[in-house]
């Protein structure tokens, strides 16, 4: 079998142990609602920030609207389960295939914007995905979509972000990644190498909206309501800054920086005037000492110590 | 039959005509040099003949087919590859990636197979890797794969723009400047190495060089550009005693 299908393998079978684990310890009561909670947060966080990452990371295109993207797979996917009475695996499929609709629609247009233009115009797209919500009174309006069942739990949660994980991993380390990432690297220098720049960039970044999409689904179904309040701007920057900190261009940084700041905003959650300071704090640091995030654009599992660990199978 | 064949070619940006009743045509196989001072149009030709600027007026075919109006990215995948004068690599990325980067055009399996790692994905990856390694031994950078672009010397970043290029499996090769700031001995290299590849990959070349032992050493026929017009055209002797080559080049002689 190829050596890179056994590592893939492999790291799906630490997962599942991990999984087991887990979900044990939330069996025997060991580990609270509230950390459960958390648990379920961090794996919808981690669905944000790395399908946000390849846009932003992989392609550098550099959105700001995210959240909006979440907003409508959240709200699509709540009027399959509650208004059809759909399954919740159509649900999570209809929430995607929405958001990356409208990422497709979206991106047509506003990529060909570059750096600063690009970031505006996505901040405000998502900001309008809010407002047109909040005044649409078939999905509750300014008070919010209530009565969604919670069909999220941790098992749900933890194998839909794996899947992305997998989704996003194999999609960069192709020769479509390639060309996403040389759009990052040099545009010009791709659209000379026979790289259709436009296309690969209206793909990421319908990628990246359908599995923010995904997010926003789970994300309803665990909360009761989707709520326009939920999915601001300041969450788009959240989710951005997840991206940073872990490492623009690496899946394993983003996975990172979403388990440290949910971790962080948890841990902080009684001392709630703390939170933003040890958050700011943390980024200043970051920001100083290690401005590439905390991995670059490295994966863990492509460091030296990690090949050794694997008897230097590659 | 031509291979490139450009006819009554102008720019115009704002009030300043950069290229104008540009002329050229290459037939298959030829090794053809353009020249000219600094600030003759020379790059934006390059620039009309890949698609990154449209012609004003004029028409441009390459293999029988015009090919204005197309981006770019469609001009590299008919058969024009080309280098830059300011060389831009994927600096970030590593030697390798870089060559197999202009494989893209060329493979075939889609994003799904990609994702679910199925169908052609594995054979045509081993390709890729395989034919971007072949292509760095030619190169004689090989054992620089893993290295990051950016951190190769000034004269290995030029090779690997080539090789680059290359990998794109083009019929004809623009080389804007390819010996720009090399040294005798390498620009020597160089020219072995050009005339080498085009034998091997049975190429067209047009390439844009200031180093005149270069242009006269291996190009069959010059043309010269001066102020956007092409002035002279000819066999590499035939230019060097062009009365008006040196006038552009030298200036006139006081009367």
């Amino acid at each position: 079998m190829r050596a890179i299908t056994k590592k893939d393998l492999k790291i799906a079978g630490a997962c599942v142990v991990l999984y087991a684990i887990i979900e044990a310890l939330l069996q025997m009561d060991i580990i609270g609602s509230f950390w459960e909670l958390n648990l379920i947060l961090i794996a919808i966080n981690i669905i944000m920030s790395v399908s946000l990452n390849l846009i932003n990371g992989y392609t550098g295109q550099f959105s700001l609207g995210h959240a909006g993207f979440m907003a409508v797979g959240a709200y699509v996917s709540a009027i399959i389960t509650v208004k059809f009475h759909l399954p919740f695996l159509l649900a999570i499929i209809v929430g995607a295939l929405g958001s990356g609709l409208l990422g497709f629609l979206i991106g047509l247009p506003t990529l060909r914007l570059n750096g600063d233009y690009l970031a505006i115009a996505t901040l405000g797209l998502g900001e309008i995905i809010r407002i047109v919500i909040l005044n649409i009174p078939y999905v509750g309006g300014a008070s919010g979509f209530m009565g969604i069942p919670r069909y999220t739990n941790f098992t749900w949660a933890f194998f839909v972000c794996l899947f992305t994980l997998f989704f996003i991993k194999n999609l960069v380390n192709s020769s479509h990644g390639r060309a996403c990432i040389s759009i990052r690297e040099n545009e010009i220098a791709a659209e000379a190498m026979g790289i259709d720049t436009t296309r690969y960039k209206v793909i990421a970044f319908t990628i990246g909206a359908a599995f923010a999409g995904v997010a926003g689904a789970l994300f309803a179904h665990y909360f009761y309501i989707a709520h326009p309040a939920s999915f601001t701007f300041m969450m788009s920057f959240n989710y951005l800054t997840m991206v940073v900190m872990g490492g623009l261009g690496s899946i394993t940084g983003s996975i990172a920086g979403a388990v440290i700041l949910t971790f962080v905003s948890a841990a902080l959650a009684s001392w709630p005037e703390w939170r933003m300071i040890v958050y700011s704090i943390v980024l200043i640091l970051l920001m100083l000492y290690r401005p590439q995030g905390l991995f670059g654009n490295v994966e863990l599992t492509s460091l030296s110590i990690f090949k050794r660990f694997k008897g230097g199978s590659k | 039959m031509n291979l490139l064949k450009a006819e009554k070619v102008s720019k115009v940006f704002g009030g300043l005509k950069a290229v104008s009743n540009f002329d050229i045509h290459i037939d298959k196989g030829e090794l053809i040099g353009l020249i000219g001072p600094n600030g003759a149009g020379k790059t934006t030709a390059f620039n009309l003949l890949t698609g990154v600027y449209q012609p004003t007026t004029g028409a441009i075919e390459f293999d029988g087919k015009s090919v204005v109006g197309l981006k770019p990215f469609q001009i590299t995948q008919g058969g024009i590859a080309r280098t830059f004068q300011n060389i831009r690599l994927f600096s970030e990325l590593s030697v390798l990636d870089n060559v197999k980067i202009a494989y893209h055009s060329h493979v075939e399996y889609g994003l799904v197979e990609a994702v679910l790692r199925v169908g052609r994905y594995f054979r045509e990856e081993d390709e890729i890797e395989q034919k971007a390694i072949d292509f760095l031994k030619i190169f004689k950078l090989e054992h620089k794969k893993d290295e990051i672009a950016k951190n190769l010397p000034y004269g290995e970043q030029r090779r690997l723009e080539i090789a680059r290029a290359l990998a794109a499996k083009p019929k004809l090769l623009l080389l804007d400047e390819p010996a720009a700031g090399m040294n005798p001995q390498e620009t020597q290299a160089l020219m072995e190495m050009i005339s080498w590849i085009r034998k091997e990959f049975g190429l067209t070349i047009l390439l844009i060089e200031h180093d005149m032992n270069l242009v006269m050493g291996i190009c069959e026929r010059i043309y010269v550009l001066e102020y956007g017009s092409i002035i002279a055209h000819g066999t590499p002797n035939e230019i060097k005693n062009n009365p008006q080559v040196i006038k552009a080049y030298l200036g006139e002689e006081v009367e």
